[in-house]
């Protein structure tokens, strides 16, 4: 049962979404409109604990259980892609008020149209797989 | 102890355990990137065959899949086991924005006007999840990741494409925000 690791990491995942109400559209319209701290609160941690882990793992040059290097990949250097492709993005997720991870969190929640958003969001994915050589990145 | 647990969650204690699983993940030899997953659904079921971009060993990518499984599971515990089933404790401000665009006082998690089956049935209800969803899913791949991969994974590691994408998905944001919405609601 290799995977029953991902498995408690994913309900983990879920739990904390669910439980920090980051997977409601309230908060995400709360965050577009800056009239709360609790999601910047929430990215904010986050990301400072991040880079700070990210730097220790470095520095010591960790490895990961099955005692290979923890590596970093850095992403491709560009900037259409990430502005445009980011701003889509963005437009869909004050639209729907979930980004693809709470998508899934509402469905176990009991909100089942959020399977309609899931299942289009993997249709923008093809959509995108199809169309990505006539895109500029 | 389930008491404490049962009340919503402070944002310190989200952003340490939002951490907390991309460090897991990464010393389980993975990175945290939800929206992945997405491109592993349309090669397992067989795009491969239309897009080069859907030809790979999605078998790679289980984990990934058994991670989302788990996060749907962890959505039911929560509703089921963890919850008390409050209303969000959105800002007053927020309240009033969203009642003057036609939007009730929060009751449960999400608006009935957006999210509940009778608004799914209708052909507007349905166009905002289906168009969501389909940006979200256009977006993530467009810019190579979401928000776990790009705003909390690529910024941890000062990833400058990562910051160029948190941007454009605030700039998107807030232009549905503030210019769309009062168009559609």
């Amino acid at each position: 049962m290799k995977f029953i690791k991902f498995l408690l990491v994913g309900v983990l995942f879920g739990i904390v979404m669910a439980k920090s109400e980051a997977f409601s559209w309230y908060r995400i319209q709360e965050m577009f409109r800056f009239q709360a701290f609790h999601m910047y609160g929430i990215i904010g941690t986050a990301v400072v604990l991040g880079i700070l882990g990210v730097a220790i793992i470095k520095k010591f040059q960790m490895r990961d259980v099955e005692g290979n290097p923890i590596l970093f990949h850095p992403k491709e250097k560009a900037v259409v892609r990430y502005l445009i492709g980011g701003t889509l993005f963005g437009l869909g997720w004050a639209l729907s008020g979930a980004c693809p991870g709470p998508m899934v969190v509402n469905i176990g929640y009991g909100y089942l149209s959020l399977a309609v958003v899931f299942l289009f969001a993997t249709v923008g994915t093809l959509f995108y797989g199809l169309i990505k050589d006539h895109l500029p990145h | 102890m389930i008491e404490f647990i049962s009340q919503p969650w402070s944002w310190w204690v989200s952003g340490i355990v939002i951490s907390a699983i991309m460090f897991l993940l990464l010393f389980f030899g993975k990175s945290f990137g939800f929206s992945s997953n997405l491109r592993t659904i349309c090669a397992m079921s067989g795009a491969g065959s239309i897009s080069k971009f859907f030809d790979f060993n999605w078998k790679t990518q289980v984990w990934n899949l058994v991670f989302l499984a788990g996060a749907i599971i962890g959505g039911f515990i929560t509703r089921e086991f963890l919850s008390t089933g409050e209303a969000v404790q959105i800002s007053e401000a927020t309240i009033r924005d969203l009642q003057a665009l036609g939007f009730s006082k929060p009751v449960s998690v999400q608006p009935d006007e957006l999210f509940s089956l009778e608004a799914m049935f209708t052909l507007k209800g349905f166009s905002i999840l289906a168009i969501g969803g389909f940006l979200v899913g256009l977006g993530s791949r467009y810019a190579g990741g979401c928000t776990s991969g790009h705003a909390i994974s690529g910024i941890s590691d000062l990833q400058v494409p990562s910051m160029i994408a948190v941007v454009g998905f605030f700039a998107g944001g807030l232009i549905m925000t503030w210019f769309i919405y009062p168009l559609i609601f």
